[in-house]
């Protein structure tokens, strides 16, 4: 053993051959462990599962210490030679002196010298450097095998032969190659990875168990298709967002104001007005919303306008503000949001079209079903799916009158925009009514209702007329559907903007009544306290404040319109409970017991069973969110009044739906994502965004109810709290940041962003269309080439040829190979695993196998005499990751 | 009268102390007799070759064992050379209800008649855990929608999974077109057949594949 080494010291030093005694024991003992017959490896202990990669054998306890840090001293060295490699004159080294070298560097007093006759015995365990990148080579792949042996397609008696045969590899070598370093660190990572792995999944299953109403959905979904599934799972995801919403407002407004504020008849605004005392408690009052429940947390008129509010100093009207713009900023995200995810989602399976009946055919089993009940509505909703995909493979072939039918279509929509125009004029009709009925007393009941009927029957009546006239365009369901909710949203809409309308002008007179009120109620106080002073003839006795019932009020027009809202939701409520009721279950009920005793079939004549109005009940939901948003600021309790319609709904419909409904005639999917519905949905959110948003920037807030009373607008409050509570740099800061000369770049500034994403998103449409088009043309150019093979080119043909023709080679074992491989007894033959690739054709594997002979010749025995290993100038350059050496 | 009630809740919750103890206490016994049927290194090797963990390795021995008490021993630690015929395996109550479940049981049996050892039942429910890879499952997919076992999926097999599928209520002319369609979708090399090449690409693109090729056991 020669070899010449500077060390740090500059003493030159050889590796010698009196080594302590126990070394030599130790080496020994090593070459006796490495030569060991096959057999008696198995009696070695089986590794540990978690440090599977980087396993090594277990020697005896007793010096596996020593040895590590043998070798981690050798490596070391190792390390430092590398750097020097140059300059070093290179003889063939053996595995074992390179660990043992370390040891001499600790022990540098050693008497070395290079014609060491322990030489001969070291030499014939020792392996050159090539053989042991190649060893190592051999115990990674080997180490990688073992790891992804779970992932191959073999038979299980295969795979346990071979992995036995590579855990028996890795066990006997790799201790040879000093790589036990941090091997428990590295245990220890690789179980936290498993364990955060596990959480994960665990943590996903759990997210996914939350999910509420899945199962009921699911049915729903297997009994008439997923269009109408998509209204369940709207509702639901309208349901989380409003439950988020009615977080907020009860959380930071409600709450507070109940625990921490003035308690009822503390002050006037949160007393009711002796006139009305008397009938406060009447049902129909309370009905109307007034009465107790106008003077309640419900509504805007209760709350104080204290700056802070009990021991916390709960800045309440700050606090009122800031829900009244959250909630409108979180659902504009959210909403945005949505959108933005389903459009990613419709994106990444844009290729939907290509594989429609293939992956219906093989993927829409669900393999986890146990439950006949669900396997039955598994097969129902399967097979209605491959009826919608066969109907709209058909609805493509369709080939008729073009000319009739452009008339019809034209003559469908003339007669919606009619029905449309009479609808709007009847509204605003009945609106004029309205306002010339309010200055009279003498009110029938009808005509205090006039409003809300005329638009619930208009509700009611024009939808089914726009779906009878839709019948004449004979669109594909899913196009009907969608014009369809177009045109109910024009004519919501016309509704809504009449309505708001109405209510302006209510509000414009009562903010002219304010003013004159505000003087009244000014002098009446004085005139009271005038009057007591006078009666007491006291002057300086202070006067018990009035009664707050007494105190003459003003409108408070906010008050008046949330309950507006409140109104009108509560009978939409009504209205659609109703309808469900008597429109679908009575109806059902009538044909199912009739159905004995009538001159007809009425289960298939003429009134049938009803179906689910998809677009009804999502427009109904739309607008009704509308409402709410635009209710909300004026009447916090009407979140809370919206969760529970939504909560009961869901319920209550599925049952209708179930219990009543028939699937629809032509069942067609509603499209992948529902982002009609969202954005419907978004442009509502903006309609019912405007009017808060005037009547928060410009109206003035009623003089003596609401947080905001005192205010000239209902933002003061935020200059306030800027202003008092801030210091005084921040006020300064946000004067500059309100300055117009900052704004107005501030707004370019966005303007320009906007219009650099917009040109940006549209060149990437743009690419991934071409790249679309581009893999589409790939494929058809493949099916073609495949179709007539001979006229295409013949260099390409010979090329074709001599490529591995994936599609010919068989997947899996085939099967008549199996009885063959049956007949030997399991017992564990030995099969060199070059050889054990044969049963499996998949190329990945025959590549894993194949490079396994060559490479596991000169380990798979014990190492002997150094080979004809690489010569000292082959040395530098040798190393892992190089192909298998020379033999 | 009160007293007695006292008496009586006071037994009960005993009662139910006593049954929580022993509840506990049998849970705590169960493993270690179970995990003597196997030895230590039949499970390591067994967790190394699927994706189970020592835990559901034991408890598919025991569902294993359950399907065929008579035939199946308790103790695994000579590995017993036993078979369980595909007639028992199919009525577990996760293959009960799925229209392949005779193929699922062939395709994994070594004989191709569905007769199934313990390792290929561990390996049958291995593939078809959540934790398999796309690919593995991919090869299995094919294997068990090739009806007639040539290693193509030509018309006849995608017939008869699409009657499994539909419990035989689409019309004759409506299976053909679907038919059709798929192998027009998925061929690519123009034999009006399915090779496992067309069959891998089209079904590495399928969003659900994943979600839905698993049973959970």
């Amino acid at each position: 053993m020669r070899r010449k080494t500077k060390l740090p010291g500059g003493v030159e030093e050889q590796t010698g051959r009196s080594w302590p005694r126990n070394v030599v024991a130790m080496m020994m003992r090593m070459k006796a462990r490495m030569s060991l017959p096959r057999g008696r490896e198995e009696e070695q202990p089986i590794r540990r599962k978690e440090a599977k990669p980087r396993t090594v054998m277990r020697r005896t306890v007793m010096w596996g210490k020593e040895r590590r840090e043998r070798r981690e001293e050798g490596r070391k060295e190792r390390r430092r030679k590398k750097k020097r490699r140059p300059r070093v004159r290179r003889t063939p080294l053996n595995s074992l002196t390179v660990v043992y070298a370390g040891f001499d560097s600790v022990c540098p007093f050693l008497p070395s010298s290079s014609d060491s006759n322990s030489n001969s015995s070291e030499e014939e365990e020792s392996m050159s450097e090539g053989e042991m990148a190649r060893l190592m080579e051999e115990v990674e792949e080997k180490k990688k095998l073992i790891a992804n042996i779970r992932n191959k397609p073999w038979r299980m008696q295969r795979r346990l032969k071979l992995l036995k045969e590579a855990q028996e590899f890795v066990d006997k070598f790799e201790g040879a190659l000093g790589k036990g370093k941090g091997r428990k660190w590295y245990a220890y990572k690789v179980m936290m990875t498993k364990k955060w792995i596990k959480f994960q999944r665990d943590f996903e299953n759990f997210r996914t168990a939350c999910i509420p109403w899945e199962r009921k959905i699911k049915e729903v979904e297997s009994h008439f298709g997923s269009s109408v599934a998509s209204y369940f799972i709207f509702l639901r995801w309208m349901y989380g967002m409003n439950l988020v919403l009615f977080g907020f407002t009860f959380g930071l407004v409600v709450i507070p104001e109940v625990l921490m504020g003035l308690p009822y008849g503390s002050i006037p605004r949160k007393t009711v007005p002796r006139a009305e005392q008397d009938t406060a408690q009447d049902y129909s009052v309370l009905m109307d919303f007034n009465g107790y429940c106008k003077y309640s947390v419900l509504f805007y008129g209760y709350y104080n306008d204290q700056r802070t509010v009990g021991v916390l100093k709960f800045r309440l009207p700050l606090s009122y503000l800031m829900v009244g713009i959250g909630t409108f900023g979180y659902s504009l995200m959210l909403v945005i949001r949505t959108m933005a995810k389903n459009a990613d989602v419709g994106g990444g399976d844009g290729e939907d079209s290509d594989f429609t009946f293939a992956w219906k055919m093989f993927t829409s089993w669900d393999y986890l079903i146990g439950n006949a009940e669900t396997a039955d509505n598994k097969y129902a909703s399967i097979t209605t799916s491959f009826k919608e995909s066969i109907v709209d493979e058909q609805e493509n072939q369709k080939d008729e009158n073009i000319h009739l039918r452009r008339f019809l279509r034209v003559l469908a929509n003339f007669l919606i925009t009619c029905s449309l125009g009479g609808s709007g004029y009847l509204i605003y009709f009945v609106v004029k009514r309205s306002q010339e009925f309010a200055t009279r007393d003498d009110l029938s009941w009808y005509e205090k209702n006039e409003m809300e009927i005329v638009m619930s029957l208009l509700g009611l009546v024009c939808p089914p007329l726009f779906e009878t006239i839709a019948e004449l365009e004979d669109y594909h369901p899913r196009i009907a559907l969608k014009w369809q909710l177009g045109r109910i949203f024009a004519l919501f809409l016309g509704n809504l903007y009449t309505f708001l309308f109405a209510l302006f002008d209510e509000v414009n007179t009562k903010l002219e009544e304010e003013q004159s009120i505000k003087n009244a109620s000014i002098w009446a106080m004085k005139e009271y306290y005038a009057n007591y002073s006078r009666l007491m003839n006291d002057s300086e006795a202070t006067p018990p404040p009035m009664d707050p019932a007494d105190v003459i009020r003003g409108p408070c027009w906010e008050t008046a319109v949330g309950i507006e809202f409140v109104k009108l939701t509560v009978s939409d409520i009504q209205v659609s409970y109703l309808t469900i009721l008597i429109g679908d279950f009575a109806r059902a009920v009538i044909v199912r017991f009739l159905n004995y005793c009538w001159c007809w079939d009425l289960e298939a004549g003429f009134p049938s069973y009803g179906e689910f109005d998809i677009s009804g009940n999502v427009l109904g939901l739309v607008f009704n969110q509308g409402m709410i948003w635009m209710g909300a600021f004026y009447a916090p309790g009407l979140v809370g009044i919206n969760v529970l319609r939504l909560l009961s709904s869901m319920y209550y419909q599925c049952w209708a739906v179930m219990a009543t409904n028939v699937p629809h005639e032509r069942v067609f999917k509603a499209s992948k994502s529902n982002n009609f519905y969202m954005g419907l949905l978004l442009l509502v959110l903006f309609l019912s965004l405007l009017p808060v948003v005037y009547t928060i920037m410009t109206l003035p807030p009623s003089f003596d109810c609401g947080p905001f009373s005192g205010k000239d607008k209902m933002f003061d409050i935020i200059m306030e709290t800027i202003d008092l509570d801030l210091p005084a740099f921040m006020g300064t800061l946000f004067s500059y940041a309100a300055n117009p000369g900052l704004i107005i770049p501030a707004v370019l500034l966005m303007v320009l962003a906007i219009y650099y994403l917009n040109s940006v998103s549209e060149a990437y449409q743009n690419s991934n269309m071409e790249l679309k088009k581009k893999m589409k043309m790939a494929r058809d150019e493949e099916k073609n080439r495949r179709n007539n093979a001979d006229t295409t080119n013949q260099v390409m043909k010979d090329l074709e040829d001599l490529l591995p023709n994936r599609s010919l080679i068989p997947p899996a074992p085939p099967e008549p190979e199996k009885p063959p491989e049956q007949e030997p007894k399991p017992k564990p033959t030995k099969t060199k695993p070059g050889t054990a690739g044969k049963g499996v054709n998949l190329q990945k594997d025959v590549a894993l196998a194949s490079s396994n002979p060559n490479a596991r010749g000169p380990v798979s025995r014990p190492p002997g005499p150094r080979g004809p290993g690489p010569g000292p100038g082959a040395g530098p350059g040798r190393g892992r990751g190089r192909g298998p050496p020379p033999r | 009268m009160i007293l007695h009630r006292c008496v009586i809740v006071s037994i009960l919750c005993k009662f139910r102390l006593h049954l929580k103890g022993f509840v506990i206490m049998c849970s705590a016994i169960k493993p270690s007799i179970q995990s003597i049927c196997f030895s230590h290194a039949v499970f390591l090797s067994l967790q190394d070759c699927t994706f189970f963990t020592r835990k559901e390795i034991l408890r598919l021995h025991g569902r294993y064992h359950e399907l065929a008490p008579h035939l199946v021993p308790m103790d695994y630690t000579n590995e017993p050379d036993c078979k369980i015929p595909l007639a028992l395996i199919v009525n577990m109550p996760e293959l009960k209800e799925n229209p392949f479940r005779n193929r699922i049981v062939e395709s994994f049996s070594e004989d191709g008649m569905g007769n199934l050892s313990f390792n290929e039942f561990v390996d049958m429910f291995s593939v078809l855990s959540e934790m398999a890879p796309r690919e593995l499952k991919a090869i299995y997919a094919f294997k068990i929608y090739d009806f007639n076992v040539d290693n193509y999926l030509c018309k006849e097999d995608l017939e008869k999974t699409l009657n499994k599928l539909t419990k035989e209520e689409l019309t004759p002319e409506e299976v053909e077109l679907v038919c059709e369609k798929t192998i027009e979708e998925a061929d690519l090399d123009g034999d009006h057949k399915l090779s496992f090449a067309d069959f891998e690409n089209m079904i590495s693109r399928a969003p659900d594949f994943l979600s839905t090729f698993h049973i959970r056991i």
